[in-house]
């Protein structure tokens, strides 16, 4: 929303506030001000090392060196047809300004003329906008010889002067424009550019924005001053209106202006609406966005004599009502719109005229020829407006207005602005009355405030008397009573609710009023409650923390993928569906993140000698129109060298399946975990069946790893040449095992330290033979490492020899015959149980 | 005798001189004050001298023996320190080699600054509390004070998910962690009906709005939000914490402001800018010139938000502010693209 400094000051006197005051003012009341755009006004200039406050645009004019000044005759010039000579005055002495203007061309060579023409005049020295270069480029005035005629000032376009992008000609001012007068003072402005939230659509015109600022400097606020004469037959004689729903339609109101001349609005409107954004059209289109854009009313014209026409010359009926679905309406931008019961329309008795609070329709649109006008307000459903503007893409100054609510009192008050502006530019004479169907009336709501709510719930102690000045400073009406005050909400707010919210609502208010930044800063004196942590929580960020001490790099991935993304990996019968994709990349909700940490890995491929990442994350398995459930899962992937290669480590061997269990294993202990067993792998299709294992913690599978399947791996564009190691666990599982918690003393007593080797047959599992020491050897063995696997000719074909060292240890120095009594016991069990033989 | 004493004292002192290695050392030791060296001799032969002569020759000979000895000591000294010179001058390395790396795990930047948030927070007292990622429109929307077609919903536009017969409520994947807040409420309540204990508790977790995905915005996103429900919280109750934690969070000294705002699920609602901390305020691309940035949103929870978590309004009041972890850090670190979150580049994750 821009608003034009100039034009808030018709409603309040902001003298000793500078641009920025008032910027900032606003921004801490909810009015954020993005962008303050000068278009005249003087710029703050920072020095280096000074804070800037705001994002700013635009330049300040020169008081001495832009002028006001008038043009009293247009000269052709010698050498070159397309340009013109200007005798001019600009208030201290006669000048003469080359210029290509087009829209002076036309007094080319007509002598003196009979009135002067008031221009904004830039001297020698004067820096603006150059006209010609695209984009907005500074430059300075010089003087110079064009076609052998000295040039060293000239009249200014408002691309020159920064006030809109408009190059065609010159501006020309008012014909009381003071000659001579700096043309800051007379016409430099600065432009406001506001965010409106949702909840204060009530400010998004010049009056809201004046109205705060009166609340929040304690000035007056100047109501509009709407005056006009009125002559011939009555509007309600001439024009009846039906609301057919009164809750799509609260309220129409309609005036009629007659013999209105359609021509350009005065040059000083033209200028605020573009500064507004707003283009101008022409006296009547410009009434209407200009009444809109001060009081917040959106209005529409129709030319009455069409309406007239196809009521028969007789007593024209305004209908309004819902569209019947796949009903047509040609909008005024010549697009043919096919509408659903949700629109509404504002028709006559011969069909549709215009799509209710968005657009106008083409045929009754104002024109060039148009004499009589009659100009509805009126109050429709936001939400069929926000629907409607919706779904024909039709975002209007309007449809943005409507569509946030727009209160039924203001129908009437846009009304009468309109006809007023219509009069004083269209030249035209308004009808008396104006007919106004309002069955839907809104009740201004009303709240009780205490002192003690106020204490309550801003922490600030005020007495009512306070509150009441605060609130009346935005327009609410209030009463002290001896124990309340009691607030009405002023008639242009439809945010205000009664009851819990309503003081909620009502306390919003007083606190903008009285200023966020003069409520003091306090602890919270309610009880603390038990500070219990949470365990869950924390037992995750602990998993994080020992994945990363082993090594491994964390990933944050999309939850949204494809199905045939992941069925890379395993395929799933069904999914959570996102009914929207913004990409069918991004269809489903994931089900697997082996998946998900693959993705990550492969787009790393080349970017590291080794890559080992895991990610901690939700998966989503459906559950058919309910919410799925959520299963918490840790995935791991690597892939690539052992060690880090160095300037003497030249080649370390690939990561493997081993790598990747030393890893896990050192993960469970560090979780506390004890009795871990690995199993073949039950249910993990997408690992090489050879190596991969279930990871069981007493007997419960709490997840699974191992190397990627190679026909898996070939499904990927690029996971590099070594093997990929994936694992992935479910926390749920992982974390409801229960863990061993307490430490076995540290012996006093010296340990022995023994290797012995033993060869079996390759398909004994080397588990299988640890766990047989440890029994045999009891709890004297505390320690069994086995630090050599070794297959030969030698020991045999078939045979694999497996080297252990063992550590011996009791409450008692131990002899090396008591170690060698153990010894021989387990060596003797390990013959009877796997046939195996001691390694000499 | 007294001459041949300075004489053989002269001569070993002069040999000591010339001696830089440990073997040497040793042959001057046995030549000079050894068993059969001249000095020694000396000694051998004290019983022929006279009576006068003894104590003379006695104590002249055992001051040349302490000189010899102490000299030796010395020399010995000097000798292992220029071996020791010499051998450490061999082994010099080159030190500007690089050193040998280990692969080391991070976590990822997200990750970093939910810790960061979430350990101020709990020192603040606020306790993590988790819930789901996939919602109901009930949950997100409907209960936090978002009436169907309410302009705010333009605010935080949503994925949807297929499910039929649930035009009423539909399923969506959460556009904020507030949801959180009428489930924790809710839990609260049930633990104690006639009596709601208070509440502090931060809700952290992924958040996802129907978005394109470019430099500035994205469809998956963290956030954090503190939660205090209790009798006679106030705003300015909100301000002191929200003070508490800036400060915690950027440091004693940073400046701050409250801004006037609007979410549906609070009121008041402001937002909250600290001065740039880039510039320092001066004004700078980060901050768009304006001197401040804005780090988080926050309000007093919203009497419908109360109601439909179980807490009367009447009697119990609340505030909450929402952050997000990967807007701080965009601030903090100066990061232009938001993409890199998500798009895990090593290169990238390995900055932090």
């Amino acid at each position: 929303m821009k608003i034009p400094l100039s034009w808030l000051k018709n409603f309040i006197n902001l003298d000793g506030l500078s641009v920025e005051d008032i910027a900032r003012k606003l921004t801490l009341a909810g009015m954020e001000v993005d962008e303050i755009l000068y278009a005249g006004l003087p710029m703050p200039t920072y020095k280096d090392g000074e804070k800037h406050e705001f994002k700013t645009n635009g330049i300040g004019w020169d008081k001495d060196k832009v002028v006001v000044a008038e043009i009293r005759e247009v000269k052709p010039h010698p050498n070159a047809d397309r340009l013109t000579l200007l005798d001019l005055y600009d208030g201290q002495q006669e000048q003469v300004v080359l210029t290509g203007a087009p829209n002076i061309f036309h007094l080319k060579g007509t002598g003196k003329l009979p009135k002067p023409i008031k221009v904004a005049y830039a001297k020698e020295g004067s820096t603006l906008y150059d006209g010609h270069a695209d984009g907005l480029v500074l430059t300075t005035l010089k003087r110079a010889k064009i076609r052998g005629v000295d040039s060293y000032s000239m009249v200014a376009s408002e691309k020159e002067l920064g006030i809109s992008e408009e190059h065609d000609g010159i501006i020309i001012l008012a014909d009381d424009a003071p000659v001579g007068m700096p043309l800051v003072d007379y016409m430099g402005d600065a432009v406001l550019d506001i965010s409106i939230l949702p909840n204060m659509a009530r400010n998004a015109n010049v009056i809201g924005i004046a109205r705060e600022l009166a609340a929040l400097t304690g000035r007056e606020l100047k109501q509009p001053n709407i005056q006009f004469v009125t002559s011939g037959d009555s509007v309600n004689e001439l024009v009846e209106i039906e609301i057919t729903n009164s809750e799509l339609n609260p309220r129409f109101v309609a005036g009629l202006i007659r013999n209105v001349e359609i021509k350009p609005s005065p040059y000083q409107i033209q200028r605020r609406l573009r500064l507004a954004g707003q283009r101008p059209i022409n006296s009547i289109v410009d009434a209407t966005n200009y009444a809109m854009i001060e009081l917040g009313e959106p209005l529409h014209a129709f030319d009455y004599d069409v309406l007239k026409e196809r009521a028969d010359n007789k007593k024209i009926k305004i209908i309004t009502r819902a569209a019947k679905d796949g009903e047509k309406l040609t909008t005024l931008d010549g697009a043919e719109r096919t509408l659903t019961s949700m629109n509404v329309l504002v028709c006559d008795e011969k069909g549709s005229l215009s799509l209710a609070g968005v657009m106008g329709g083409s045929e009754s649109e104002v024109t060039d020829k148009t004499k009589n006008v009659l100009l509805e307000g009126a109050a429709w459903n936001f939400i069929n407006i926000r629907r409607t503007a919706k779904q024909h893409n039709l975002p209007s100054e309007a449809s943005f207005r409507f569509s946030r609510g727009v209160h039924p009192a203001l129908a009437e008050q846009g009304v009468k602005r309109g006809l007023q502006y219509m009069a004083e530019w269209g030249g035209g004479v308004a009808a008396p009355g104006l007919v106004d169907e309002y069955p839907l009336k809104l009740k201004d709501s009303v709240v009780d405030v205490t002192s003690q709510d106020v204490k309550r719930l801003l922490g600030i102690d005020l007495t009512l008397e306070q509150i009441s000045e605060l609130l009346t400073r935005l327009e609410f009406k209030c009463e002290i009573t001896n124990t309340h005050l009691r607030v009405a909400a002023p008639a242009h707010r439809m945010d205000i609710d009664e009851g819990v919210v309503g003081l909620a609502d009502v306390l919003e208010e007083v606190a903008r009023s009285y200023g966020y930044d003069n409520i003091p800063t306090t602890t919270i004196a309610d009880a603390l409650p038990p500070q219990a942590g949470n365990p869950i929580h924390e037992w995750e960020e602990h998993l994080r923390d020992l994945l990363v001490a082993l090594g491994l790099q964390e990933v944050v991935t999309y939850r949204m993928t494809s199905a045939e993304k992941e069925s890379r990996v395993v395929k799933y019968d069904d999914y959570v569906r996102v009914a929207n994709p913004i990409a069918p990349e991004k269809s489903v909700l994931r089900r697997n993140l082996v998946a998900s940490v693959l993705d990550a890995l492969e787009k790393n491929i080349r970017l590291g000698e080794t890559l080992s990442l895991f990610e901690i994350g939700s998966v989503f398995e459906p559950v058919k129109n309910d919410l799925p459930n959520e299963w918490r899962r840790f995935a791991v992937a690597m892939t690539g060298l052992r060690e880090a290669t160095a300037w003497d480590v030249k080649a370390s061997p690939k990561l493997d399946f081993y790598d990747l269990k030393g890893r896990l294993e050192l993960l469970l202990s560090g979780l506390r975990l004890t009795n871990i067993t690995y199993a073949e792998v039950d249910s993990a299709p997408y690992l090489h069946p050879g190596k991969a294992a279930d990871v069981k913690v007493d007997g419960k599978v709490v997840g699974v790893f191992g190397e990627l399947h190679p026909l898996v791996k070939e499904k990927y564009n690029s996971l590099g040449d070594g093997p990929i190691l994936v694992a992935e666990f479910d926390l749920e599982i992982l974390r409801r095992v229960n863990p061993t918690y307490g430490i076995t003393p540290v012996s006093e007593f010296p340990p022995v330290y023994e290797d012995i080797a033993i060869i079996v047959n390759d398909a004994v599992a080397a588990a299988a033979v640890e766990a047989m020491i440890r029994q045999t050897g009891g709890k004297t063995v505390t320690s069994v490492r086995l630090f050599d696997v070794y297959r030969d000719e030698k020991i045999g074909v078939g045979k694999k020899s497996l080297a252990y060292s063992l550590t011996y240890q009791a409450e008692k120095t131990l002899t090396d015959a008591d170690a060698a009594a153990i010894r021989t016991k387990i060596v003797k069990r390990l013959e009877h149980e796997f046939s195996a033989k001691l390694r000499s | 005798m007294l001459d041949k004493l300075k004489e053989i004292e002269k001569t070993a002192l002069e040999s000591l001189q010339s001696i830089t290695d440990q073997s040497a050392l040793d042959a001057w030791r046995i030549a000079n004050v050894g068993r059969s060296s001249p000095l020694m001799m000396v000694f051998a032969e004290f019983g022929k001298l006279s009576k006068e002569e003894k104590p003379v020759v006695g104590v002249a000979a055992n001051r040349v023996k302490v000189a010899l000895e102490s000299a030796l000591a010395e020399r010995a000294e000097a000798v292992k320190n220029a071996a020791l010179a010499k051998s450490l001058e061999e082994e010099k390395l080159d030190v500007t080699l690089p050193g040998r790396t280990k692969h080391i795990g991070r976590l990822h930047p997200s990750t970093q600054q939910l810790r960061r948030v979430l350990d101020i927070l709990a020192e603040m007292g606020f306790q993590v509390y988790t819930s789901r990622e996939v919602e109901t429109d009930e949950m997100n929307f409907q209960m936090l004070n978002f009436a169907p077609h309410h302009p705010a919903r333009e605010m935080q536009d949503s994925f949807y998910i297929e499910a039929e017969g649930r035009e009423e409520n539909p399923i969506l994947m959460r556009t904020h962690t507030s949801p959180g807040q009428i489930r924790a409420m809710r839990e609260a309540v049930a633990s104690n009906p006639q009596n709601p204990p208070p509440i502090r508790i931060a809700l952290p977790g992924m958040c996802y709005r129907y978005e394109q995905i470019t430099a500035r915005s994205e469809i998956q996103f963290n956030q954090v939000e503190g939660l205090a429900v209790g009798k006679n919280i106030t705003f300015a109750d909100l301000k002191g914490t929200i003070a508490d934690f800036v400060r915690r969070m950027f440091g004693e000294g940073a400046r701050l402001r409250f801004r006037a705002s609007y979410f549906p699920f609070t009121e008041p609602s402001a937002e909250v800018d600290v001065e740039c901390f880039v510039c320092g305020g001066k004004g700078c691309q980060v901050c768009k010139n304006s001197g401040w940035l804005e780090i988080l949103g926050c309000g007093m929870v919203h009497p419908n938000v109360l109601q439909n978590g179980g807490y009367d309004p009447k009697i119990y009041s609340g505030f909450a502010w929402g952050m997000g972890p990967e807007r701080q850090l965009m601030l903090r670190n100066k990061i232009s693209d938001i993409r890199y979150f998500w798009g895990n580049d090593v290169r990238f994750l390995e900055q932090f």
